[in-house]
């Protein structure tokens, strides 16, 4: 059974204060427009990352939906329009078809889901009438074959993110690449998204090299000896400046830097790395929502609580501007020239009309520092620069959007 | 000591008056010319513009991130929002140190001073209020709770309306600064950024940075009259992100918006509303403020750490004069 936890939790002190304050100017509650707003996740075995600085995240997503919550109660505060976030958690054994028609049949048309790309579909296709914000799969079959009319793409696709590293290569005229995958499907998936952006960007993939050992104990207390050892051997390649490593569940992209048999830049899913959040992000405002999303979590903020965050804001913004709960005219709304997110990104965030995925540039970072923002300059589109990550339009395979 | 030195022998006499002819043509340069006070966010410090030779004539060290600044009464003093000390610096012009702090609340961003010179209305970005502060007695007189991330301070001529926007909650809020409570909230375009009153009280203007418009909301009704788009041909529309804005008041009928990442500023019409031109400046163009008598504009380039001077009668840019890292605020003295 799914367990349903509302999220007064996600109030902290602070904005209850705040809200309280607000009510002398507040119309009354009988006239407030309710906006519900699900929260769709599963259980599943967390993932030790193998930096020890890095920790387990138990809440991951689930905080920004609760602090973008926060922010749009706020506005809603002003305008008679009162939100509430509930969270669904799946269990292995729920049947996501019958859960989420159960949900539909009580009232609920809007979710957020953070969930694979099986689960995904699965939740798009019970619930034909909602609308479903993506903020997990990167799947670019998610946006191409398998797209549906009723969700939205908040997450980059691999496309996107690789078309970003891909452009900052090709401006620093590092063509050269050497490709290091994974042994997961994930992990081809990227490697396959880098090849077409390589392709795109002028670079040359010069060798391609699988990484097959198992990954064995995250933790040990002499492991840096056998690396010492083994990375040297591994990274024989042909003459390169980069190696991209594809290697989604993180499980060994960590131990090539520093340690490769010349002395190469790592880029890909470890070291420099193509993102749609990062903690060390701090221009064009966003230092406001790190801390405010510090002071609410006690912890950073990754990049599925920001996909969720910039949802519920979505969502906020569309409530704000047709004064409607309903799905189908938060829809047009959305997809309308009257909507533009503000997300911390120096631009406007808008939809791409053909797919429903989220216009955004990718930052380009190391471990501590933001190093670029992509689009790269000189990268041209006659509709928008944005549109040079990811499928464009007259590459797309999504005829049901 | 006046009376003592008129007493004094003849050479003591002459030398007096030498001094005091000395002193009177220096005080009448000083007088004369009106100074530029410019907040450089990134190097912590103030730029001081001499208004006739438009050079940099001093470099003052001062806070962390100093942002939003004000110049007090009868130019004494420029109060200055150094956002990460959490706290409103006072810098002694006469001095050039910084010879006392306000507290502002945490990240104070942007603020006004009311017309009896008092009391400061400051905007805590990270805190989502408004903070009033008594000057003389350095306390916080109230909190205003509003939006999320509050950001432009604007008060009426009259001094009874003070206008906050908030940028992720998308409004301005119009606060009766007798009660200190909002008694509106009107819903802007996308980030709103600077708002800005009329001279006669009657229209306030809000800039909207994501948006891409400035909104003129009329005072009385509290309702949008029209909203200003911009449009700079070769120019991507996401790059136009409008924030500073100054409305004139010398019967020239023109107000000047600052377009950040475009490098513009644009010149429009206040009957009509009407874009007339676009000025090229220096890239993320944030604030804006007048010379005393409207001649001339001067511009913060964050990116391209100068301030440009637009001549308003030729609506040419004349000058850029190079500062510190990251220009933020512009204050002149009368």
């Amino acid at each position: 059974m799914a367990s349903l936890i509302k999220s007064t939790r996600a109030l902290c002190g602070l904005m209850l204060i705040l809200v309280l304050c607000m009510v002398t100017s507040l119309v009354s509650a009988k006239d407030m427009l309710n906006v519900t707003v699900t929260y769709l996740t599963t259980q599943e075995e967390q993932q030790v990352p193998l930096s020890l600085l890095d920790l387990v995240i138990e809440d991951n997503g689930r905080m920004g939906a609760r602090l973008a919550i926060a922010d749009n109660k706020t506005t809603g505060s002003f305008l008679g329009h009162e939100y509430i976030l509930e969270e669904v958690v799946f269990e292995q054994s729920d049947d996501i078809n019958e859960q989420v028609k159960a949900l539909v049949a009580d009232g609920r048309q809007l979710f957020i889901a953070d969930l694979k790309k099986d689960d995904l579909t699965a939740v798009a296709d019970a619930a034909p009438d909602a609308l479903i914000f993506n903020v997990r799969a990167q799947d670019d079959i998610l946006r191409n074959e398998l797209c549906r009319r009723n969700t939205f793409h908040i997450t980059p696709s691999r496309s996107m993110r690789t078309d970003g590293l891909a452009q900052y290569l090709s401006w620093k005229r590092w063509t050269n690449v050497v490709l290091v995958t994974g042994r997961h499907a994930a992990d081809n998936d990227f490697a396959a998204s880098f090849k077409r952006s390589a392709t795109r960007y002028q670079l040359k993939i010069v060798q391609e090299k699988p990484w097959t050992s198992e990954p064995g104990a995250r933790r040990t207390d002499s492991g840096h000896h056998s690396l010492q050892q083994e990375v040297p051997s591994f990274t024989q390649f042909k003459k390169h400046d980069v190696v991209v490593v594809a290697d989604e569940t993180d499980e060994f992209g960590e131990y090539l830097p520093y340690r490769m048999a010349s002395p190469r830049l790592v880029a890909g899913t470890q070291g420099l790395v193509p993102t749609h959040w990062h903690r060390s992000q701090e221009q064009w405002g966003a230092t406001q929502i790190q801390r405010r999303f510090q002071k609410l979590a006690n912890r950073v903020m990754s990049e599925r609580d920001y996909a969720a965050w910039a949802a519920t804001r979505v969502i906020g913004e569309g409530v704000s501007l047709t004064s409607s709960n309903q799905a189908a005219e938060l829809r047009s709304l959305i997809l309308s020239d009257k909507f533009k997110l503000a997300g911390f990104k120096g631009v406007p965030l808008t939809f791409r009309d053909w797919n429903g995925q989220l216009r955004q540039p990718m930052l380009v970072v190391g471990p501590r520092m933001l190093v670029t923002v992509s689009p790269q300059q000189g990268f041209l589109h006659q509709r928008s620069e944005l549109d040079t990550l990811g499928y464009d339009k007259p590459e797309s395979a999504c005829d049901k959007f | 000591m006046l009376f003592k030195q008129l007493k004094a022998p003849i050479e003591q006499r002459r030398f007096a008056v030498v001094v005091v002819l000395l002193f009177l043509q220096i005080f009448a340069g000083k007088s004369y010319a009106y100074k530029i006070y410019v907040s450089n966010e990134k190097d912590n410090t103030i730029s001081v513009i001499d208004g006739e030779s438009l050079a940099v004539i001093e470099t003052i060290p001062v806070g962390e991130r100093p942002r939003g600044i004000v110049l007090g009464k009868e130019d004494k003093y420029l109060y200055m929002c150094t956002s990460d000390e959490d706290h409103v610096e006072v810098l002694d012009l006469a001095t050039g140190k910084v010879i006392d702090s306000l507290p502002s609340g945490p990240d104070p961003e942007l603020m006004a001073m009311d017309n009896t010179g008092n009391l400061l209305y400051i905007a805590n970005e990270d805190d989502n209020m408004v903070t009033v502060v008594n000057i003389a007695e350095k306390r916080k007189l109230e909190e205003i709770p509003v939006g999320i991330e509050p950001e432009g301070i604007g008060l009426s001529p009259d001094g009874k309306w003070l206008v906050n926007t908030s940028e992720t909650t998308n409004m301005a809020h119009f606060i009766n600064t007798e009660t200190l409570k909002i008694e509106a909230n009107v819903l802007v375009d996308t980030r709103p950024r600077v708002a800005q009153f009329t001279a006669d009280g009657k229209e306030v203007w809000v800039s909207s940075e994501i948006g891409g418009t400035v909104s003129v909301i009329d005072a009385e009704s509290k309702e949008i009259k029209t909203k200003i788009n911009f449009e700079v041909r070769g120019l991507r529309p996401e790059s136009i992100q409008p924030v500073g804005v100054k409305l004139s008041s010398d019967g020239s009928n023109k107000a000047y918006i600052a377009l950040g990442p475009s490098a513009r500023v644009a010149v429009v019409d206040m009957e009509s509303y009407e874009v007339e031109k676009y000025l090229l400046v220096g890239p993320r163009v944030w604030n804006l403020e007048f010379s005393p008598d409207q001649k001339f504009l001067f511009t913060t380039n964050g990116v391209g750490g100068d301030v440009s001077v637009i001549d308003l009668k030729k609506q040419r840019v004349i000058k850029s004069v190079k500062v510190g890292r990251l220009p933020w605020g512009v204050a002149v003295t009368q």
